[in-house]
């Protein structure tokens, strides 16, 4: 079946656990990200929103529940899941001694792309991020904010059908921030769902719709707006902390 | 495969960029070799000796003479009795004291048998030992020497026993030069450190920079990235080998009696043995320092058993079995053997055949523990 073309949602979790000993880091979420979809993963330091993302990009196990992303099952197609998702975690994660340059060509390689194409995305990136004058400087000189926009890019480099992204804008300057959103918007506008776990309350509201997780456990999922009319909130801050004070 | 080749690619830029990795791969190993080849020495000389003479006669002379002669013995002093000269010991400034008692020539003579004392200092039991074999050996002869002496002057050929003479051919080695002895198995060393450590540090270092968790998401395949990661030091530790084969051929002048594509082919194989250990502690390390401190533990033991430099053979039993185990003695064996004895093909097959049961054995259990899911 062709995920492209069909119905299927980009994510579809049904009772969603992961047990380690017995602490229940992710307790029975069940969810769903529509195509095309901008969702924001909210929840506290330690609400487990990084072990539900590890899940769904294949990293890791889930104990019970089921799940499936891009159409496939995250218990018996991880490698499929893989090659279908892009991923750009809260730790900066492309190779600081390598050029802007080196690190495109070489996830480009890795995910399969042939040298034509990886030639072709290296122009297209370069002008998009207006990096050409720095596509040979080692990455670990660049400032936070375009490293940050760099690796969001590089992990759209083989086009893939969800990208999940794991705070990226943690320690970015405003101006940056907004830029950011803007990439992300316009990813999204081309058919991208974005999947985005984020601390600031502002950029939650950016997205078209957003669950809040505590302790484990899915709370809150609805739209910004939906949500504070709900839980009679001014804006999301208070939303959220109207809901992790009650539980 | 051409997943590899990226990985290979980014893999050397990240090396050769690393200006801390660089003077680890060629210039360390240079020194060492410099160093240990020349430090490592064997031949044990320079043994301070005290003589203590109560003699003072020809004979006498002539014995202490003999001993400066032969040049392994240094001549410290002539302290006044055993007291004073065990201070020397004491202080190391002497390793040895040679006590001639009064009446020496005399006995000699008369009795025709006499008795020196030695004291060593066997704080260093090889050069006591080594230097003890030395003075006997020359009292030996100064024994025949007198007796031919005499011999001749009272013309009494009947009355002397029979003589055994030891003549020693040493073989494969006829100038018993350490450095052809020792340099090999440096060599072993220098090829196990790229391989053992580097590897490790390298796997380890993408899970501190968190660039581990980026790789885990793509579609790389396990063994892939294990390829690719651990290519480049087989690489560049079979050229440090062929460097330094060169280099000891060009600068300690050793010669090779065996084929030295034989050595290529045994370390390749061992290469991917230390490679498997590398990788199984990266395994099991989350920082830089854990797999280098895990590491460096085994090292010393698989070095202090691998018959560099004390010989298996004069192991105890139990550490003997263990050396069965170490790949690191077997390497230095087969170096030895191939070029010291000239050994071929059919000589270290057997050894070939455990080398590669070892890689095979340890890569299963590395490439098992090694998980992209955790």
């Amino acid at each position: 079946m062709n995920y492209n073309s069909s119905s299927i949602p980009a994510i579809q979790a049904e009772s969603l656990t992961k047990e380690f000993g017995d602490f229940t880091a992710v307790d029975a979420i069940t969810f769903q990200v529509e195509k095309g979809e901008i969702f924001g993963f909210l929840g506290a330091n330690g609400a487990g929103k990084t072990t539900a993302i590890r899940m769904l990009c294949g990293l890791l196990q889930p104990t019970s529940g089921s799940a499936t992303v891009a159409g496939f099952d995250v218990f018996t197609q991880p490698e499929e899941i893989k090659k279908n998702i892009g991923y750009m975690s809260q730790r900066f994660s492309l190779y600081e001694d390598l050029t802007v340059k080196e690190n495109i060509r070489f996830y480009g390689g890795i995910y399969g792309l042939s040298n034509e194409a990886i030639k072709e995305k290296t122009g297209i990136l370069l002008e998009r991020l207006k990096l050409h004058n720095e596509a040979g400087s080692l990455v670990k000189r660049l400032p936070l904010g375009w490293k940050q926009k760099l690796a969001f890019s590089v992990s759209l480099i083989h086009d893939p059908a969800i990208v999940f992204l794991d705070e990226p804008t943690g320690g970015v300057d405003p101006v940056t921030r907004r830029q950011f959103w803007e990439m992300i918007y316009e990813t999204a506008y081309g058919g991208v769902t974005i999947f985005v776990t984020t601390h600031y309350m502002d950029e939650a509201e950016y997205c078209h719709r957003i669950s809040i997780m505590v302790n484990g456990k899915i709370v809150a999922l609805g739209p910004p707006s939906g949500l504070k009319n709900k839980l009679n909130a001014d804006s999301m801050n208070q939303v959220f902390l109207k809901l992790v004070r009650q539980s | 495969m051409r997943t590899i080749l990226f990985i290979l690619q980014k893999e050397f830029l990240q090396i050769f960029r690393n200006k801390g990795m660089l003077p680890i791969i060629f210039f360390l190993p240079l020194i060492q070799l410099l160093i240990l080849a020349y430090a490592a020495n064997y031949d044990i000389k320079n043994i301070t000796v005290d003589i203590i003479d109560n003699d003072h006669s020809l004979w006498s002379e002539r014995l202490t003479h003999k001993i400066f002669a032969s040049g392994y013995f240094k001549y410290h002093g002539t302290p006044q009795n055993i007291p004073s000269a065990m201070e020397d010991i004491k202080d190391d400034r002497a390793d040895m004291i040679l006590v001639i008692p009064p009446d020496f020539e005399q006995n000699l003579i008369r009795k025709n048998k006499q008795e020196v004392q030695i004291l060593i200092n066997a704080i260093n039991g090889m050069k006591a030992g080594i230097g003890s074999g030395y003075i006997q050996s020359i009292l030996q002869d100064y024994n025949i020497r007198i007796r031919k002496e005499w011999m001749h002057a009272t013309a009494v050929e009947t009355q002397v026993s029979p003589q055994i003479n030891v003549t020693d051919a040493y073989w494969y080695n006829p100038y018993m030069d350490y450095k052809q002895f020792m340099v090999p198995g440096i060599l072993v060393v220098l090829v196990t450190m790229i391989g053992a450590f580097l590897s490790g540090m390298n796997i380890v270092r993408e899970k501190e920079t968190g660039t581990i968790d980026q790789l885990n998401v793509t579609p790389i395949r396990k063994v892939h990235f294990i390829i690719g990661k651990l290519m480049p030091f087989w690489i560049i530790a079979m050229a440090e080998l062929a460097f330094g084969l060169v280099f000891s051929w060009w600068f300690f002048h050793l010669s090779y009696a065996g084929n030295i594509w034989l050595i290529f082919l045994f370390a390749g194989i061992y290469l991917i043995v230390m490679l498997g250990i590398g990788l199984l502690i990266s395994t099991q390390t989350q920082t830089q320092q854990q797999a280098m401190f895990i590491t460096w533990f085994f090292f010393v033991i698989f070095l202090l058993l691998s018959g560099l430099f004390t010989p298996v053979n004069s192991m105890p039993q139990w550490a003997q079995r263990i050396t069965l185990f170490n790949p690191v003695a077997w390497f230095i064996k087969v170096i030895r053997m191939v070029l010291i004895k000239g050994s071929g093909f059919s000589d270290i097959l057997p050894y070939l055949m455990i080398i590669t049961l070892f890689a095979l054995i340890i890569n299963s259990i590395a490439i098992l523990t090694y998980r992209k899911k955790s």
